[in-house]
């Protein structure tokens, strides 16, 4: 092997996955609609294999750069990289009855999520903030276009425009803010600006440091999707097609967390007196919003966007502790919550049919008594995000508290809690629905393949098993963070 | 004030300005024409840089090519403009509000000390830029630049599986090849009849 190739393995994964997007691309010319499914086969293998090239490319404890020290594999990296690729292959396989019903089961849209998954592996092992941006923006331009895909669709062309609209002016803050942060400290590597800083004495009175600083958090909390850069979260969770808001609610989190962490730990990790107190108003006002206000809500879509903005001020409770503690529980949590959130979107994809989609809360009604299993899959994906033990919500909530704690932001740490406790009413009024409430009319027995029911189950087994020895999952975190910070 | 400050404030002016209009102008032709003046002049600000080829390919590109198409689209398009300017008044206040503290607030960071940089010397007439581009983007900078490719590429797919519409087989076409090998029997045909008797 010419020595040059082997400079650029650590990048193996990702030039794989590109060039099986384009075969993708090009076989699906070949293939007839009723042969969909070898579109669907060789999008899945291709994402598998790109698993497997990121489980053998690096090791669990080195960090190899490449690329001009633009691209880095790390622990980390490879964690999220591999949670991000086995959550879009279930998500793949959960809406495949839900595009077939409705005309998008074609092979554009696994083009653009394999495009997505891309956009995320880069943004999750860039060293620069080119490359975050870039990355950022790849799969942007996917989402944007997988939401507005059921072009005839009023409430989903609106959604797109919105989400489109609002991500645009959050890339251009966080552009801002980069330029700004480049001009002072002289270049984009994430390292060199690390030093930079590091080497200045009086970063917290740095007036364009903090400038920098302030722009880049706006730009993070738009693609957070905190309390008060949330407004587009509702809208376009309830507007999109549900296929496609279980895929924007659970792997691209993943990556936005990996994008938070280099920017905010690796690069700006000095100014952590600045982002710190931003942080920990962002966290208060999306816990006290997202939980207060989707009480009110009607419908289960809008329930669950709230609920995700809660969430997410659970994660960034997590980054502001700063401390390794933090970062892995934040980390802990947002793959757990990916793997609970894409559960819940699939019942509503399972009660969905041709003709309806069962998004309102009262669709549950009678669920138990109509399918068991299903109501209590459902029963423990609520349960998990609302934290109550044995699910794997409780300890993820658990951890991030203790890290809060850990650093002394126990007011915070305090209100997290009553916030849950005010939160848990209407996932329980959500399985009081579900477990006494009588159905309204006769409603058919929902259909879904045998694939779709043995995923769900895996997939509620998983909320369960994690929940139970959740030390499996946490010290693989806690190794990924410690080896790189 | 030396004379390159001169210049570079009247073209950030005229930046400013249509960057205004763009937003301002009731009739989307003017808007499209300002955005043009806006790329203009930054075209113009990047020279002043000394980055010539970066300058000249964004008149090229954005104002030869994208905008001409873009305006070919309005025009095409008649975009009744009225509705979409509902509430632009009533918005207003909030908006100059919020614009005016953005404002101050850069403006107070920028006139501190942090950006009180010196001057950098200009470069020797020897040195290229468009060389200086050429050498760094597909070697320090392949990666990124790759990466930009494929984001072009998912906005063409993106683009086309968002408005391209099968044709249904009603509409009327033109087979030629069939049109060529096209036989005299399959256009007529001879059928043998008695002739009528004289009545």
């Amino acid at each position: 092997m010419p020595e040059y190739l082997s400079e650029i393995a650590p990048a193996y994964p990702e030039i794989f996955l590109l060039i099986a997007t384009c075969a993708v691309l090009l076989l699906d010319l070949f293939v007839k609609d009723y042969q969909r499914y070898i579109t669907y086969i060789v999008a899945q293998a291709s994402l598998l294999f790109t698993a497997w090239l990121v489980y053998t490319a690096t090791d669990n404890a080195t960090v190899v750069t490449t690329f001009n020290d633009m691209f880095v594999a790390d622990p980390m990296g490879r964690v999220l990289k591999i949670s991000i690729i086995l959550i879009t292959m279930a998500v793949f396989a959960y809406s495949r009855p839900y595009l077939k019903d409705r005309g998008m089961y074609k092979g554009e849209l696994f083009t653009l999520g394999l495009f997505a998954v891309l956009g995320m592996m880069v943004m999750v092992s860039a060293k620069t903030m080119l490359l975050i941006y870039l990355g950022l923006e790849l799969l942007s331009l996917s989402l944007y276009a997988m939401v507005a895909f059921r072009r005839d669709n009023k409430q989903a062309s609106e959604a797109a425009m919105k989400y489109f609209v609002l991500g645009a002016i959050a890339s251009g803050m966080l552009l801002y803010g980069m330029s700004i942060i480049y001009g002072l400290s002289g270049s984009l590597n994430l390292s060199h600006i690390a030093t930079y800083l590091s080497s200045q004495e009086a970063v917290m009175s740095n007036l364009g440091l903090l400038l920098g600083l302030s722009f880049i958090l706006v730009g993070l909390g738009f693609k957070l999707g905190v309390v008060p850069f949330h407004m587009w979260i509702p809208d376009v969770y309830h507007g999109a097609p549900t296929a496609i808001t279980m895929f924007l609610g659970a792997a691209p989190k993943i990556a936005v967390f990996a994008m938070v962490f280099r920017l905010l730990a690796e690069g700006l990790g000095d100014m952590v007196i600045g982002w710190q107190q931003i942080l920990v108003l962002l966290a208060a006002l999306s816990l006290f919003v997202g939980n207060v206000i989707a009480i009110a809500q009607t419908n289960l879509k809008r329930m669950l966007a709230y609920s995700t903005i809660s969430h997410m001020g659970f994660v960034v409770m997590g980054i502001l502790a700063a401390t390794e503690a933090g970062y892995a529980a934040s980390m802990f949590y947002i793959i757990t919550y990916a793997i609970i959130s894409m559960g819940g979107f699939a019942v509503i994809i399972f009660l969905s049919n041709k003709e309806s989609e069962a998004d309102e809360l009262a669709d549950l009604k009678g669920l138990s008594t109509r399918h068991p299993w299903v109501a209590f899959m459902m029963l423990l994906f609520l349960f998990s995000m609302a934290g109550m033990p044995p699910t794997v919500g409780f300890y993820a909530k658990l951890s991030v508290i203790q890290a809060v704690v850990g650093a002394d932001v126990i007011w915070l740490a305090v209100f997290a809690v009553i916030m849950s406790v005010i939160g848990a009413y209407y996932y329980l009024r959500a399985i009081k629905i579900m477990y006494f409430d009588e159905a309204d009319k006769d409603i058919a027995p929902a259909k879904a393949g045998f694939e779709f029911g043995a995923l769900l189950s895996v997939n509620g087994l998983a909320v369960l098993g994690l929940g139970i020895l959740p030390s499996f999952l946490m010290s693989i975190c806690v190794a990924s963070v410690n080896a790189i910070l | 004030m030396t004379f390159e400050q001169f210049i570079f404030y009247i073209f950030a002016t005229v930046t400013i300005v249509s960057a205004i209009g763009v937003v301002t102008m009731r009739n989307p032709v003017y808007a499209a024409l300002f955005l043009i003046l806006a790329f203009f002049t930054s075209a113009a600000t990047w020279i002043l840089l000394e980055a010539e080829f970066l300058g000249v390919v964004l008149v090229l590109v954005y104002v030869g090519a994208v905008m001409v198409l873009f305006l070919f689209v309005i025009m095409m398009l008649d975009i009744n403009i009225d509705p979409l300017r509902e509430g632009f008044i009533r918005y207003l206040p909030v908006g100059i509000l919020v614009a005016v503290i953005v404002a101050a607030e850069i403006i107070i960071v920028l006139s501190s000390d942090t950006f009180n940089m010196a001057i950098p010397d200009p470069m020797p007439l020897s040195y290229s830029n468009t060389k200086a581009l050429g050498e760094i983007l597909y070697t320090e900078y392949v990666y990124p630049f790759e990466l930009a490719a494929v984001i072009l590429v998912v906005a063409i797919i993106a683009a086309i599986s968002l408005t391209m519409r099968k044709r249904n087989d009603k509409t009327k076409r033109q087979n030629i090849s069939e049109q060529v090998r096209v036989k005299s029997k399959d256009r007529l045909r001879i059928i043998n009849m008695k002739s009528e008797e004289k009545q």
